[in-house]
């Protein structure tokens, strides 16, 4: 069919081929094996090739296939972020302190991906325990952009954005606590969505901060990413805080009709100093959903600018405990000296183990829920949270989906927020309030700034409501090209022939 | 009120890290940082605003009282850095 | 039940909280086993050994017992309860923090009515919440290590909390004795101290009797006995008399109970840096109770060992001491029941549990199971034996060897006595044929006993009782020897 290389398709076009008996699940395997290989020296946003479960789940999928089975993702080459827990395949976190932890057993959406025959080639690069805006907090070194390798992918689901938009795969999954799949997403210039919190299982999925964090799809479509969600989505007895609510079918929602949608958009997220490319490209595409017939409203949302400090309250208050089991006893590294006690064992694992970031979230959890401080840190931010919830209750009455940029700017250089932890924070401004809110989100690309990086669209949804932004994204999308522009191939570009 | 190297290390006794001293300072300038930043939620008024705990306004969820699930130790220690048998090693622990 | 105690012109001031292991099959957040005595960490999984990603989910069953043993000690049950994290590092804590329950207990504001020598007191408790239990450490003395087995962690607790109500040792280990009936009756825990799926902390502090203001208090651990607990806080109690007393000042501190020594230590270290930043454990919603299943909790409650008391009393007629003790332990007042059921003697069937059947259940230590089910002679068989005694058949002199082949051999009683010929004579022929050879046989004696030495007269009972295999009825020996001798 297409003449593309199967490496360019949507998700949508693969199963296309493999329908019509023109390609396998295991030529698609060798394909984007063969991809990873080449950009991988370029980009690294894989942690580990999983060639060998890739092949086996592939033939799997080609013999479930012969059978007569049909499935959205039957044979489709996925990437997992590590933070995901995958049986007998080790699993990091991007962290040293997870050093030979092999998981016995699977996470939820990974199990969900297996039986609906999907065909593991990796696990992608993070920000260590997701905790980070660039990818670049990962042990194991950064993720390069494929749009311009000296710039970051964004985080900190780095990894499985960069390698959806770099060939790797045809979808991804990520998790999203702060922003950390929607702005990968548009550093990228793929389609990323956070589900509402309670949406798809949180069970082995290594926790950060566990009242925000939610798994999440990436792909180049936001109709490929219907099809991941209906796969992934759904209650789950094993996490306690999955919704036992039913799941829509997602792809049939997507009808291409925006007309009489009231789309709002928050004043408060045009922030100042924001790229005026930034700006441009997102009105612009505000602009076009109002020419699909949407209705556009201005709405307020005045607690967004408590946002980002009640999420690095709440987040790394969470996370300090959350991480307390990382301690050298029961798995990952351990280091002490032969004569040491028990407390030197903790203090020595957990500082050989742990990078700077992660230390400096434990630490600053530590604080704000400690004695004496509980109530002005992490009581304070709990009710600001309240505050931001009720801001978007309130917006929710008067539209049905609300548009706004993903990040102030396009992907930044690699190296160039390291050492200012506060300002990296800040690209997570305009992301954050969804997490505390507990929302849907979806970021897709909507132009590109004239070094042709990717810009990115976020569209927000009330709970329970991804279809209504999908729906807004996939219309757009039909009406736009942007998802359709690769990277250059960056290894091809770098090193030559593979 | 600004963060202290006292403070700095009682955290990090607390939270089990051990720091080198560079890493402590470090660490004191960034929490004076970032604790500058969030202090602007001093000036947010939430008098009579009930705290989120969680977005899922549900009851937990009850799972019946069977013991299913396989025995199985030695997998369950297969990931332990020091073991002895079935047992988790630890540096002696002294009360 | 203890001796009044002696503080001088001090009053002790004590509250008790109590760890109670729930009598579940699994444990509190996963689907492992919570029974003792597997193979170090066979009863784990990726839940209880707090490995990346997992999660927990609540057993109902544990929320059922902690609402059964909330009701029966009178809280009241907030809708809303709510899952904390408490957080600190330790081996035997997987997680690195413990989920338990803070500023939301499960349950406030009841009590527990304790027996003491002094009347039935109202012991009131703070709080009963839910939480889970950590491992065991095993230290190893030829080695500089320890082993951890995580068998225990995560089997579901009780931690019931009383107001600083009690007043002396004595009093504590009786408020214990009342909990544990109950928690026993409820049938959510086996009460075991020895054992430790029933454990106490003491905190204690002492006043001047008559003055209302708290002094500083001591938290004490380690008291793996109802008498380690008694003899701990009287131990601790004297310890701050003498300080105060000795001008010093109570400090603040855990101290540990050393059983061997008879003394209480202060914990070393550990405590300088505790700081256990509870917080609402993200992973768990509340726990919002039905009232609709609450009251069907309620209405499946036992009658309780105080009620059932009062009711003995009452409807038997026995002694409230004979009363209490029977009703201590469900099972032993269900005895009682059924014996009586068979005969209606109260008295006499009360008066052989408390005496042998006690004496050898504790011998047999048959009441470490929650449940005595193999009792050394069941309630129809003991009934069967007061029944022969009260319709003259035995004596109970008799009566105690047909126990004790009961014992040994089992066997219905009546077969026993014919079996081994014991039934008892109450042929006066007989009988006086046995008095005449006996007074024929000792003619001094009777003629001290007919001068005046009546002290003798139990010497010729014993004798015809001998010659009669004791098989005699004893009122017609008396009866016909007192005659004789008279004579």
């Amino acid at each position: 069919m297409s003449t593309k290389n199967p490496t360019d398709w949507t998700i949508a076009e693969a199963r296309k081929s493999l329908e019509a008996g023109e390609t396998s699940a295991l030529d698609l395997a060798r394909a984007f094996l063969d991809r990873a290989a080449s950009v991988e020296p370029a980009v690294h946003a894989l942690l580990e090739r999983t060639t060998d479960r890739a092949l086996s789940d592939a033939r799997a999928a080609d013999a479930r296939r012969a059978k007569g089975e049909r499935g959205p993702l039957l044979g489709i080459p996925v990437v997992l972020k590590d933070i995901f827990a995958t049986r007998g395949i080790p699993t990091t976190c991007g962290s040293r302190i997870l050093e030979g932890f092999v998981p016995p057993y699977d996470a939820d959406a990974v199990e969900r991906l297996s039986r609906a025959g999907a065909v593991l080639v990796g696990k992608s690069n993070l920000d260590e325990f997701a905790m980070g805006s660039s990818t670049e907090n990962s042990a194991f070194g950064p993720t390069a952009n494929p749009w311009d390798t000296g710039r970051v992918a964004g985080g900190s689901s780095g990894g499985s954005a960069a390698a959806v938009a770099a060939g790797e795969c045809l979808a991804s999954l990520g998790t999203d606590t702060g922003g950390s799949i929607r702005l990968p997403a548009s550093y990228c210039g793929v389609c990323g969505m956070k589900p509402t919190y309670g949406r798809v299982s949180r069970y082995g999925v290594i926790a950060y901060a566990s009242s925000l964090d939610q798994v999440g799809p990436f792909a180049r479509t936001v109709a490929d990413l219907a099809d991941v969600l209906g796969v992934i989505a759904g209650h789950d007895p094993r996490d306690s805080t999955s919704v036992p609510a039913p799941v829509p079918d997602y792809a049939a929602a997507l009808d291409g009709r925006v007309a009489g949608l009231r789309i709002g958009v928050p004043r408060e997220y045009f922030v100042p100093g924001m790229a005026p490319e930034v700006e441009a490209a997102v009105r612009e595409a505000i602009e076009r959903l109002r020419s699909l017939g949407a209705t556009i409203v201005e709405v307020g949302l005045p607690h967004t600018k408590y946002a980002v400090a009640t999420y690095y309250l709440v987040a790394p208050a969470e996370a300090s405990s959350n991480l307390a089991r990382y301690d050298g006893v029961r798995f990952g590294l351990r280091k002490a000296a032969a004569d040491a006690n028990l407390l030197d064992m903790y203090r020595e694992t957990r500082d050989a183990g742990f990078g700077a970031e992660v230390k400096r979230r434990i630490l600053l959890g530590t604080y704000a829920l400690s004695a004496g401080y509980y109530d002005a840190f992490y009581l304070k931010a709990q009710k600001a949270r309240t505050l931001i919830r009720d801001d978007f209750a309130k917006a929710f009455a008067e539209c049905d989906v609300l548009a706004t940029p993903v990040a102030p700017t396009v992907a930044f250089g690699l190296g160039e927020k390291t050492e200012d932890p506060l300002a990296m924070y800040l690209s997570d401004v305009l992301t954050i309030s969804v997490n505390l809110a507990g929302l849907p989100a979806l970021a897709l690309p909507c132009g590109f700034d004239g070094a042709g990086l990717p810009i990115g669209l976020q569209l927000i949804a009330p709970a329970f409501r991804e279809e209504a932004a999908l729906r807004v994204g996939d219309a757009f999308q039909r009406a736009t090209d942007w998802h359709e522009r690769r990277p250059p191939a960056p290894g091809a570009a770098k090193g030559g022939a593979r | 009120m600004p963060v202290s190297l006292e403070d700095v290390r009682h955290i990090a006794l607390l939270a089990r890290l051990g720091l080198a001293p560079a890493e402590e300072e470090r660490l004191r300038r960034d929490l004076d940082s970032i604790l500058g930043y969030v202090a602007q939620l001093e000036s947010l008024d939430v008098s009579g605003v009930e705290p989120t705990a969680h977005v899922v306004d549900l009851p937990t969820p009850l799972r019946e009282d069977r013991a299913t699930n396989p025995e199985r130790p030695e997998e369950m220690v297969e990931n332990a850095p020091d073991r002895d048998r079935t047992f988790l090693r630890v540096p002696k622990i002294i009360e | 039940m203890s001796d009044a105690p002696d503080y001088g012109p001090w009053e002790p001031v004590i509250g008790l909280e109590v760890h109670a292991q729930m009598l579940t099959e699994s444990k509190l957040f996963c689907g492992c086993s919570a029974k003792f005595g597997a193979e170090p960490n066979a009863h784990t999984c990726p839940v209880c050994m707090g490995m990346p990603g997992v999660l927990p989910v609540l057993n109902r069953r544990a929320v059922e017992f902690a609402t059964r043993t909330a009701l029966a000690t009178g809280c009241e049950i907030p809708r809303i309860a709510r899952w904390a994290r408490k957080n600190y590092f330790y081996p035997d804590l997987p997680k690195g923090y413990q989920i338990s329950m803070y500023d939301e207990p499960l349950a406030v504001a009841g009590g527990v009515e304790v027996e003491t020598p002094e009347g039935t007191r109202r012991v009131r408790l703070t709080r009963i919440h839910m939480e889970e239990d950590a491992g065991k450490n095993v230290h190893d003395a030829h080695d500089d290590h320890s082993l951890v087995d995580l068998n225990r962690a995560g089997v579901p607790l009780m931690e019931i909390v009383s107001e600083p109500d009690i007043r002396s040792a004595a009093e504590a280990a009786d408020y214990l004795r009342s909990l544990r009936a109950i928690l026993q009756y409820l049938a959510v825990c086996d009460g075991n101290m020895e054992e430790g799926s029933m454990r106490c902390d003491a905190n204690v502090s002492i006043r001047r009797r008559g003055t209302t203001e708290l002094g500083t208090r001591t938290e004490i651990k380690n008291m793996n006995s109802f008498r380690s607990v008694e003899r701990a806080i009287d131990v601790e109690i004297r310890r701050q008399i003498e300080v105060v007393e000795g001008g010093g000042r109570i400090v603040q501190e855990t101290r540990l109970w050393d059983a061997d020594r008879g003394q209480t230590f202060p914990m070393r270290s550990k405590e300088a840096a505790h700081d256990y930043r509870y917080f609402p454990d993200p992973d768990l919603l509340p726990l919002v109770s039905d009232p609709a299943w609450v009251e069907e909790v309620r209405r499946g409650l036992p009658e309780l060992p105080a009620a059932r008391r009062d009711r003995f009393v009452r409807d038997h007629g026995i002694p409230p001491y004979d009363a209490a003790v029977l009703t201590a332990r469900r099972d032993v007042a269900d005895y009682f029941e059924a014996a009586l059921a068979a005969h209606p003697n109260p008295k006499s069937i009360s008066n052989w549990i408390m005496g042998d059947i006690l004496r050898l259940v504790r011998e047999r230590k048959l009441d470490d199971a929650l449940v005595i089910t193999e009792w050394p002679v069941a309630p129809a068989a003991l009934a069967k034996l007061v029944a022969l005694i009260d319709d003259g058949t035995i004596s109970g002199k008799i009566a105690k060897t047909v126990f004790e082949e009961m014992v040994a051999g089992g066997g219905d009683p009546a077969s026993i006595v014919e079996k081994k010929g014991l039934r008892q004579v109450t042929d006066t022929g007989a009988i006086e044929a046995a008095v005449d050879a006996v007074i024929a046989a000792s003619p001094d004696k009777v003629a001290e006993y007919r001068s005046g030495k009546d002290k003798l007269f139990g010497f010729f009972v014993g004798q015809v009782m001998k010659a009669t295999g004791g098989k005699a009825n004893p009122q017609a020996v008396n009866d016909l020897l007192r005659s004789k001798l008279a004579g």
